[in-house]
């Protein structure tokens, strides 16, 4: 288990302090997939850093497995490391050498007799669906195939723990998909935890057990991915969820309304059933709902009629129907 | 084509030939040995710097220091101001052995400088996968650092020996050997312009040589940029 308790970084500038992470506490259990959102500059690249103390915590603890990273001596410290195996974002992979070899390099450092290392880098090749290619640079690789390259590499040493940092973010969505079964495999098979850092919602849905939103330096809300979807509690998880659309077709018709789906409605043809209950037409000029057991998540914007007694009918049907809406 | 009386005679004692071994010889021996100061001292910069691996101001400002005083020297002078240094080190101020520690003392800091901005290129990233692995910084300078950079560095390599064969030319002026003394003793000093131009000759085809080794040796080391 990976317990993080009061971690605090605060980064220090000539000018001024910059609080990249303000009192994170997470328990991350063993064999899950726990994923942790934010946008860009929330402080998630710099958590995920802390827990194998690329950044030293200002404050607060790191517990690996119930040992305090923070107080273990320096040997101790990058004896661990091989225990949390890590990929990221641009790969990282070592451009000089083959791709066997890339592989190779965590065993060589563990110290790993040579034999023993050749024959599991094959295997990890092969589990990674590179067979075949041990011989090639990065350089001749796809971005699909460097991650997985990265990501044998990370397993190398047969860690309990694997971060990526957004180790998708650079990937198209078709390669995105592949790579997440993958991690979702080693998790099952392997039995590795998994942290995921991303800014993809994508990403949480299609893996994660559980999820963090990180927000401003703080842990926004903290839960099961399903009810962090179906009811999230906080601003930042629901602008996560279904992005904010500032672009609204320019109409000369009457108010606009925003009706808003926040997991209370069952699925169903509502906008359908209020124009034939209403006999009045509206349009819909942007819409962006998403289905989650059974009931919507999101919103829709319509434009009444501009006849007054056929928009109060509307309202009124809103009303009745309990479907929350503001103006906008 | 009519050459000097004094042409033909060095050429026929192999005056001409001892000087273009001569010159090859200080050049790659002084290279070598200067490397063997500059790349330690270009990996302490890189690691001492504040975004290093293990950031030391103070030493890294001392040898910055330390390397900006002696680049900021011309060569010449450099080379007039160390001649006790040389007869320190080798027991005399003239000769080849008294050349090789001024060309060292000359291009030592250059290639330390140079090594610095060859590691530079490395991907941070690369280096924070390493740490992540549990590299230690000793680990990191020699299978990541250095072996990263290994075509940058290759590359800086050929241009500080094409600089120390300038060197060893100017040498020549107090009592280095070499095609530059022979262009300078004939060539200059007993007006024999076709002595000149037959070092110049030589010096280019010996850059060249450098130069088209050099650019083979990057080229089959580099795994960037392959297909």
């Amino acid at each position: 288990m990976i317990e993080l308790k009061h971690l605090c970084k605060t980064y220090k500038t000539a000018t001024q302090d910059i609080v990249a992470l303000d009192d994170i506490n997470l328990n991350i259990r063993d064999g899950e997939i726990f994923g942790i959102i934010g946008l860009s500059g929330a402080g998630k690249s710099t958590l995920v850093r802390c827990i194998n103390l690329l950044e030293t915590p200002t404050s607060g603890e790191v517990l690996v497995d119930g040992e305090s990273l923070t107080t273990l001596n320096r040997r101790s410290l990058l004896k661990l490391r091989q225990n949390i195996g890590m990929i990221f974002q641009g790969f990282n992979l070592l451009e000089q050498r083959t791709v066997l070899k890339n592989v190779c390099f965590p065993l060589e450092i563990a110290g790993v007799e040579r034999q023993a290392v050749r024959k599991r880098a094959r295997a990890l090749l092969k589990l990674v669906g590179l067979d075949g290619r041990e011989a090639s640079y990065p350089s001749q690789l796809s971005g699909g195939q460097k991650q997985r390259v990265a990501i044998a590499r990370a397993l190398a040493t047969s860690p309990k723990y694997l971060l990526c940092d957004e180790a998708t973010s650079a990937l198209d969505p078709n390669t995105t998909r592949s790579i997440l079964e993958l991690l979702r495999q080693i998790n099952r098979e392997m039995g590795v935890t998994i942290v995921i850092i991303t800014h993809e919602m994508k990403v949480i849905d299609q893996i994660c057990d559980r999820v963090a939103v990180i927000n401003q330096s703080h842990i926004a809300e903290e839960g099961k991915v399903s009810e962090v979807f179906t009811n999230p509690q906080s601003e930042i998880a629901r602008d996560l969820i279904i992005p904010r659309e500032r672009t609204v077709l320019e109409t000369e018709g009457g108010k606009r309304l925003r009706l808003k789906f926040n997991g209370e409605t069952t699925i169903g043809p509502h906008i359908a059933e209020m124009i034939l209950a209403c006999q009045a037409p509206v349009s819909i000029l942007m819409a962006n709902t998403r289905e989650l057991e059974g009931v919507i998540y999101g919103y829709t914007i319509i434009e009444l009629p501009t006849d007054r007694y056929q928009a109060e009918k509307i309202i009124v049907w809103l009303n009745c129907n309990g479907i929350p809406y503001e103006e906008v | 084509m009519h050459f000097s009386d004094i042409f033909l005679k060095l050429w026929h004692a192999g005056l001409i030939q001892k000087g273009i071994w001569e010159t090859v010889y200080m050049t790659v021996l002084s290279t070598v040995i200067a490397y063997l100061f500059g790349l330690p001292l270009g990996v302490i910069l890189h690691v001492t710097d504040r975004n290093g691996l293990r950031p030391l101001p103070w030493l890294n400002r001392l040898l910055g220091f330390a390397v900006n005083f002696f680049r900021s020297i011309p060569f010449i002078v450099l080379m007039v101001s160390m001649l006790p240094v040389a007869k320190f080190i080798v027991g005399s101020s003239l000769g080849n052995s008294a050349m090789i520690v001024m060309l060292v003392i000359a291009a030592a800091p250059y290639i330390a400088r140079m090594v610095e901005s060859s590691l530079q290129e490395v991907d941070t990233g690369v280096i924070e996968a390493a740490q992540a692995m549990g590299c230690n910084n000793f680990q990191i300078v020699c299978k990541v650092l250095l072996a990263e950079a290994k075509p940058s560095l290759i590359t800086g390599s050929v241009i500080a020996m094409v600089t120390v064969l300038g060197y060893s030319a100017m040498a020549a002026t107090i009592g280095g050997t070499g095609l530059g003394q022979i262009a300078i003793v004939y060539g200059h000093q007993r007006s024999k312009p076709d002595v000149t131009w037959v070092c110049v000759l030589f010096l280019v085809v010996i850059v060249q040589i450098i130069q088209a080794v050099g650019s083979v040796v990057v080229r089959r080391s580099d795994k960037r940029v392959r297909q």
